[in-house]
């Protein structure tokens, strides 16, 4: 049944298979990040409440989603690096984490610049933010990790891991608003009910989400590729392919 | 599957749903100090299974939406004094000396920190806006929940500063 997935257990074909992929995703997310950005940050109208500083919403929340989603893609790869012990998922785990972790900065960044006008405060510790802050500290303590040995295989057995313990802060992130009182609003567009935003707002974030999708896509599969490259450095077919490069 | 990657497998779900369900009870004991904040009702009638009452001169926060029409400003300072409500049918008054926050509107949701002065009263010394998840065009707004949405407008003399 999972036989035509086994040739990608072999180092140069999901090299190879990398490279094809990331030319698409690299086209997917500069146009839809083009059209994204302008649409969201020129056209869509203001908000009745927040005017203009709702805008932020197209840089916060796809990567807020992005920094759970690439965390999750890592869980799911950490789980069968370790079950069925596949290097090549060690070293899917170690190619998204710093790129999740721009993504978790980026949506407490944006998050404390759009707070302070609204909210009145930079900072709460409220639910949702310190535990988004903690999937910060998760994603640096996995890079952390793989670094810290010079044995790659236990280091990405270590890494696995504490991915795999981290996974249960997602749900948590994700609940923590309607679990507790937060200062944070509620889900408006992940959630079962019909999104509570006007469709005119919607649709350039929707393309936001895709472009930062896409975006994660060829930046993982980028660093995938120099993590085969290194880890598999002595083979001959890196050096035929090094040679062939000269 | 073979008998190693089976051992593998039950030692990692038995790691994370261990893991899960200490992580679960910790917060599950913890929920009630997770809580950002006390709701008007919360204050007046108790939190919790045990109505546990926050004492006088605690220092809490206390979130609801601002009563329509309970807003005073004190003439010569910043001092203004507002209701909050929530759907238990309580109202808690906060006193507050500072300037609000931009989205500080009746019937918007706002988070005060302060200490408890008696059972219905908490003298603040910060209030934060509280946005909802909805978001729409001012046009919308007007025509689906009746908001009038205007920007303020200020008299000559303000603008140049005076206090007429």
């Amino acid at each position: 049944m999972w036989k035509w997935l086994h040739p990608y257990a072999k180092a140069q074909t999901s090299y190879e298979l990398a490279g094809k992929l990331v030319p698409w995703f690299v086209a997917v997310c500069s146009i839809s990040f083009v059209v994204g950005l302008v649409w969201g940050l020129a056209f869509a109208p203001a908000d009745y409440q927040q005017g203009d500083s709702f805008r932020i919403i197209y840089i916060h929340v796809p990567s807020a989603i992005m920094s759970m989603g690439a965390y999750t893609s890592m869980a799911i790869a950490a789980f069968i690096g370790l079950v069925w012990q596949i290097r090549l998922a060690d070293m899917a785990v170690a190619a998204m984490a710093p790129v999740g972790a721009v993504f978790t900065f980026i949506a407490l960044f944006t998050g404390a610049a759009w707070g302070k006008p609204m909210w009145g405060a930079w900072w709460v510790w409220d639910a949702r933010l310190t535990s988004e802050l903690i999937l910060l500290f998760l994603y640096l303590g996995v890079i952390a990790l793989y670094n810290a040995f010079s044995d790659k295989v236990l280091a990405g057995r270590a890494a696995g891991i504490l991915t795999l313990v981290g996974v249960v802060n997602i749900p948590i992130i994700h609940y923590s608003v309607e679990w507790w009182n937060t200062l944070h609003q509620g889900a408006t567009i992940t959630k079962f009910a019909k999104p509570s935003i006007d469709s005119s707002m919607l649709w350039p974030l929707l393309i936001m989400l895709l472009a930062f999708k896409a975006f994660f896509g060829a930046l993982m599969l980028m660093r995938f590729r120099n993590e085969i490259l290194q880890r598999e450095c002595h083979r001959p077919w890196v050096k035929a392919l090094v040679m062939q490069e000269k | 599957m073979n008998p190693r990657r089976k051992k593998r497998l039950g030692a990692i779900l038995a790691i994370v749903l261990g893991l899960g369900s200490a992580v679960g009870l910790v917060l599950y004991a913890l929920s009630q100090n997770i809580d950002l904040f006390y709701t008007p009702s919360e204050l007046v009638q108790g939190k919790g299974k045990d109505l546990v009452k926050p004492e006088v001169g605690q220092r809490l926060r206390i979130g609801g939406m601002v009563l329509p029409g309970s807003v005073e400003r004190d003439q010569n300072s910043l001092k203004v004094s507002f209701q909050l409500y929530d759907a238990g049918g309580d109202f808690v008054t906060v006193e507050f000396d500072g300037i609000l926050p931009d989205l500080f509107r009746e019937g918007q949701g706002i988070v005060a920190m302060g200490v408890l002065k008696d059972s219905h009263t908490v003298t603040a010394s910060e209030v934060l806006a509280k946005h909802d998840e909805e978001y729409m065009p001012p046009e919308i707004a007007e025509s689906l929940k009746g908001i009038q949405h205007f920007k303020p407008e200020y008299t000559e003399a303000q603008l140049q500063g005076g206090n007429q």
